[in-house]
């Protein structure tokens, strides 16, 4: 009986290797044209990852035999394994920090910054919202700085209805939460934090439409594919309120709010072919896939900036 | 007469109690059902639709329409045949130990309360051990051997429990039935106690498969990898998992990737399910034996 309890894993091992005999076959790689192979290991920022892996699909196609993985660790996640050397690219939605260089530079690790795309952080309020048309940076300001004291919309302005104000944002993790904090409330990571808090956007998308006197913030392409269930806020940073939208986040005129997004690359993993390829294929049809996940372009002098740093 | 009249009026209390206390307790059972329902009728009509051989045999993709879980399925397969392989020796044989060779003395007792302890250690917590023990200091790498080290270590103390149960569960004499004849600890264990201990074993096996094949935290602390092109051919080779894959989708704004998400979880459910069907079958084979 003894032999028999060993079926258990027995029986599962079969089954799980004939699954693997007959889709093995199907997968047999095309033969290769470019000739490029190897492996090369990304993480990083999950709002960048829409990106990367629009960016791993399109270029797999052509060189079936690069394996890219992508991981989705967060930003601050991402540069931990980056600047240890562990991966060859790195996801950002925020310029790499001070204590992050200085762990690169201790492992010998060198690195080129890549601006990819502009992402559009922007402030929504439910459909119902009849008052929030526009806000001021100093009215969101008062209201995220720690210990705000704000509870009740008329505390912001008080034609504003009394009803309470009710907060949403991303988690504490996320870099669209350091850049936030940084630009509206002075201090990166510095934030009220009697707020519903969430890593899925998604969690955030609902609570609003499902709360008339919700407001939260988070990423541009969240807006695009909710436009029924949120409404936006616009931005008055002294030059008359702007809304988010492709045209105002393109030109700049919807600040600070805009950010940029990049990819950091590892200087040593420059010299292999793949990766030198990879990042190439990234400047040149990376601006249409950044349209189609959701996020706006940089300009292309940019991109042709970004390829000039290859070796 | 008063005494009956008394008794009577007791009896009808103690009537509406009994009844008031059924009901209750087939209301928690429905509760149970009820959400259990919910769910699924929420996720089949959600991903049904979505559910194809396209699905299953397609890497993860941007466009909603091509993306499949091909390679977090085999993670998934992967890592469940080898946390099995892993946890089922080492729980069993941990188990028997407890309940039959060790005396019954302090250091056994230490060794109990930790197990027991360690069954409630929240999962993200064997997620951080594994990355510190497996991947980086005995250097496995971010590989599918060191996920399901992780995750053996998450399952055992749920097995050992188990299994200790179900040892103690043999009746005494049947122990002492066999040593009156001369056998061995070793013989009884295994021509007496491991076969009637064996369905209660496996239930417990169940519970803690099912559980480490629906983790997605310690996962993520281990591979973190959600975009993979390839199947795993060895136990060294990174990987991502199920529910990772699922856990990536939901998060995406497009509305479609809910829908695949759900697809996913009927995927994850028909790979919980198969395994449990596979020790369920093994189960009653046994429980037949034992009572033949």
């Amino acid at each position: 009986m003894l032999k028999e309890w060993l079926m258990l894993p027995l029986a599962i091992m079969a089954v799980a290797a004939v699954l693997m005999a007959g889709c093995g076959n199907s997968q047999t790689a095309p033969p290769t044209s470019s000739g490029l192979s190897g492996t090369i290991e990304i993480d990083g920022s999950s709002t960048v990852f829409p990106i990367t892996e629009a960016v791993a699909e399109e270029f797999r196609k052509i060189n079936p035999q690069v394996r890219i993985n992508v991981g989705i660790s967060g930003t601050g996640g991402g540069f931990k394994r980056f600047v240890a050397g562990e991966t060859r690219i790195s996801d950002a939605s925020r310029p790499i920090s001070a204590s992050e260089k200085e762990q690169a530079a201790k492992n010998g690790v060198e690195w080129v910054e890549m601006p990819v795309a502009i992402d559009g952080l922007s402030v929504m309020v439910n459909p119902q919202n009849t008052w929030a048309a526009s806000m001021t940076v100093a009215e969101l300001k008062k209201l995220w700085e720690p210990e705000s004291a704000i509870k009740r919309w008329n505390q912001i302005r008080p034609e504003w209805p009394d009803q309470p104000i009710n907060l949403y944002g991303p988690g504490t993790d996320s870099g669209t939460f350091d850049y936030f904090t940084e630009v509206i409330v002075g201090k990166a990571k510095s934030s009220r934090a009697d707020f519903t808090a969430s890593e899925d956007d998604n969690v955030l998308v609902q609570g609003i439409a499902g709360d008339r006197n919700a407001l939260g913030y988070f990423g541009y392409a969240y807006y695009v594919d909710n436009t029924d269930k949120l409404k936006l806020v616009a931005i008055d940073a002294g030059k008359g309120a702007v809304l988010p939208s492709r045209q105002t986040i393109d030109d700049a005129t919807y600040t600070p709010l805009s950010r940029p997004l990049f990819i950091y690359v590892n200087k040593a993993a420059l010299v292999h072919q793949e990766v030198k390829e990879f990042i190439r294929f990234y400047m040149t049809e990376g601006p249409a896939l950044v349209t189609e996940v959701g996020f706006i372009p940089m300009q292309p002098s940019v991109y042709d900036g970004n390829l000039a740093k290859l070796p | 007469m008063k005494n009956s009249a008394v008794f009577q009026q007791n009896l009808k209390v103690r009537h509406i109690k009994e009844r008031v206390h059924r009901t209750l307790m087939s209301l928690a059972t429905l509760t149970g059902i009820i959400v259990l329902t919910l769910l699924l009728i929420d996720v089949l009509k959600d991903g049904a639709g979505w559910l194809d051989w396209q699905f299953i045999t397609s890497y993860p993709s941007r466009k909603p329409a091509e993306a499949g879980l091909l390679s977090a399925l085999f993670g998934t397969l992967w890592i469940m045949v080898l946390t099995a392989l892993f946890s089922l020796p080492i729980g069993i044989g941990t188990a028997i130990y407890l309940e039959e060779y060790a005396p019954d003395n302090r250091l056994q007792r230490l060794i109990q309360t930790n197990i027991n302890n360690l069954a409630g250690v929240p999962s993200i917590v064997y997620g951080l051990l594994g990355l510190s023990l497996f991947v980086q200091a005995l250097a496995m790498g971010r590989s599918i051997l060191a996920g399901a080290l992780t995750l053996t270590l998450m399952s055992l103390p749920v097995i050992i429990i188990a299994a200790q149960e179900a040892i103690r569960s043999v009746p005494e004499g049947h122990r002492l039935g066999a040593f009156a004849l001369g056998a061995t600890r070793w013989q009884v264990v295994r021509n007496i106690v491991l076969p009637q201990a064996l369905p209660g074993i496996l239930t417990g096996t169940i519970l803690a498969m099912s559980r480490a094949i629906g983790e997605a935290a310690p996962m993520i602390a281990i591979s973190a990898l959600v975009y993979l092109t390839f199947i795993p051919i060895s136990p060294l080779d990174r990987f991502t998992v199920l529910p990772i894959q699922i856990f990536n989708w939901v998060s995406r704004p497009q509305e479609d990737f809910q829908h695949l998400a759900a697809a996913g979880i009927i995927v994850l459910l028909i790979v919980l399910l198969s395994m449990n069907a596979i020790a369920i079958i093994l189960r009653n084979r046994y429980q037949k034996r034992t009572e033949e």
